[in-house]
């Protein structure tokens, strides 16, 4: 028979494949299955931001969990880095969401303050920039006049999430991890181990991760885990490259560290299809050329969407099985963001076979509560 | 860098310099032929870039074309009397700061 591995992760993307490197690098004998090339992949469609602003306001564990991974970002980028062979463009130089008009700035200043009264004042460190300030920090970022300012998150940054993938990948395999790509999982059975029915041939492993994206309910269910998934669709196109302009990332505007200008976003529901849309690139061109207006002249090179795994609150799901010991369930949509907590404190509880108290308030169990609005 | 068994009969400039190509050859590979490797410097670190993919994939082969700055040499078919210039960094003076 087969070798039993001590964890198979289902799922190779940007949540999976940071379990699987974790589990792999704590000495874990972890395969890691794969989808096929043209699998469902939010993990090819990264807008790259390494992210706190915004993130967790009527759920404090998941902004407790967010700047836990932001304070594991700078080693964890050092080691993929190592891992994939070059530096994977990790920047922590703060991040903007910029204010266009006087109405916005004047609801950014309350949502700041709100953010602020939050934690009896410990709240996260995000503040409001006036467009005077704004010009201070941003000396050479040629600003539309209607810029009236931004809110800025000093610990966010961004990364090459491509080379991040890259990395997570290279060091899964450098520690010892086995790669099974075009892999369609059929089911599930729990045994002594449990048994992946992967068509042609049967996975055996101790523990089992479902971190599947939006694939993620179907397996879920198998190991009785309910949880609700739906996809969003993000589209996001690329500049050509252009001489340095814009230093900080910015919601849906940032400059890579090779001069690319990528600008998104659209969060779309009931769609399965990630194709992009004129429509929409247009409105995303239009604000970018509002917030820098060089960017009239730019050649876009490049566009795609990508599907979103989206909960019916919008916050990760994470959950062991009551029913199968040992089965394990992630799912988000800020897989880059929460990478270095996926790698370190996730592996961590999925080889100890026990989440933390941290994790609690982000059961799926609380979709079966109350309203489920948005429950797919 | 090749030798070609009919180099063309037709001429076009790259910064000064006469290029000779074939009839349908692109403006990169006649300037490759020609022993250019060269089109351009990258906007940030002024790295030289030079025609890598030929099928208008990798952006790299950029160069300015008849005052035209940002163009794909690899999709552009050579002409008689074009002028073809190397393109230092982004496109020029457009993108400085306001």
């Amino acid at each position: 028979m087969s070798e039993t591995f001590d964890v198979a992760v289902v799922g190779g993307g940007m949540v999976g494949g940071a379990i699987a490197y974790g589990c792999a690098r704590s000495g874990a004998r972890t395969v890691l299955l794969d989808g096929a090339d043209a699998s469902l992949r939010a993990a090819r469609g990264n807008f790259g931001l390494v992210w706190s602003q915004g993130k967790g306001k009527d759920m404090p564990a998941y902004a407790v969990w967010t700047r836990t991974s932001l304070e594991l970002w700078p080693a964890f980028a050092e080691a993929m880095g190592s891992a994939a062979g070059q530096e994977i463009g990790y920047r922590r130089v703060g991040g903007l969401a910029f204010c266009v008009g006087e109405q916005e700035l004047a609801e950014r200043r309350d949502e700041v303050q709100r953010l602020h009264n939050l934690d009896g004042g410990r709240g996260p460190p995000v503040r409001l920039l006036e467009r005077r300030e704004l010009e201070a920090l941003l000396p050479g970022t040629p600003l539309g006049p209607q810029v009236t300012g931004a809110s800025l998150a000093p610990d966010d940054g961004h990364v090459n999430p491509l080379l991040l993938l890259r990395g997570l990948h290279a060091g899964f395999l450098r520690a010892g991890g086995v790669h099974r790509p075009g892999v369609e999982v059929a089911r599930i059975d729990a045994a002594d181990s449990f048994a992946i029915d992967c068509g042609a041939s049967v996975v055996r492993a101790r523990k089992v991760v479902v971190a599947a994206g939006v694939g993620t309910p179907r397996l879920a269910a198998m190991l009785g885990i309910e949880v609700p998934v739906r996809p969003v669709r993000g589209q996001n196109m690329v500049t050509e490259r252009l001489p340095p302009m814009l230093p900080l990332p910015a919601s849906a505007l940032r400059q890579t560290a090779e001069g690319v200008v990528q600008i998104g976003v659209t969060n779309e529901e009931g769609t399965w299809d990630p194709a992009t849309t004129v429509v929409a690139l247009a409105r995303m061109a239009a604000r970018a050329v509002t917030l820098l207006p060089p960017l009239a002249r730019a050649r876009i090179v490049r566009a795609w969407g990508a599907l979103r795994p989206m909960t019916p609150d919008g916050y990760p799901a994470y959950a062991q099985s009551a029913t199968h010991p040992g089965a394990f369930v992630a799912v988000c949509h800020s897989g880059v963001t929460l990478s270095a907590a996926h790698a370190g404190v996730l592996a961590k509880c999925v080889l100890a076979g026990r989440l933390s108290d941290e994790f609690s308030d982000m059961h799926p169990a609380r979709f079966g509560r109350g309203d489920r609005v948005h429950a797919a | 860098m090749f030798t070609r068994p009919d180099s063309g009969s037709i001429f076009f400039h790259f910064d000064g310099k006469e290029i000779r190509a074939r009839e349908g050859d692109s403006i990169a590979a006649a300037l490759l032929a020609a022993g250019e490797r060269v089109t351009r410097t990258t906007p940030v670190g002024r790295a030289p870039r030079g025609p890598f993919c030929m099928m208008g994939a990798c952006f790299d082969c950029l160069a300015e074309v008849d005052g035209v700055a940002g163009v794909q040499t690899c999709l552009v078919p050579a002409r008689a009397g074009m002028r073809v210039a190397r393109q230092q960094g982004a496109p020029p003076d457009e993108f400085e700061a306001a």
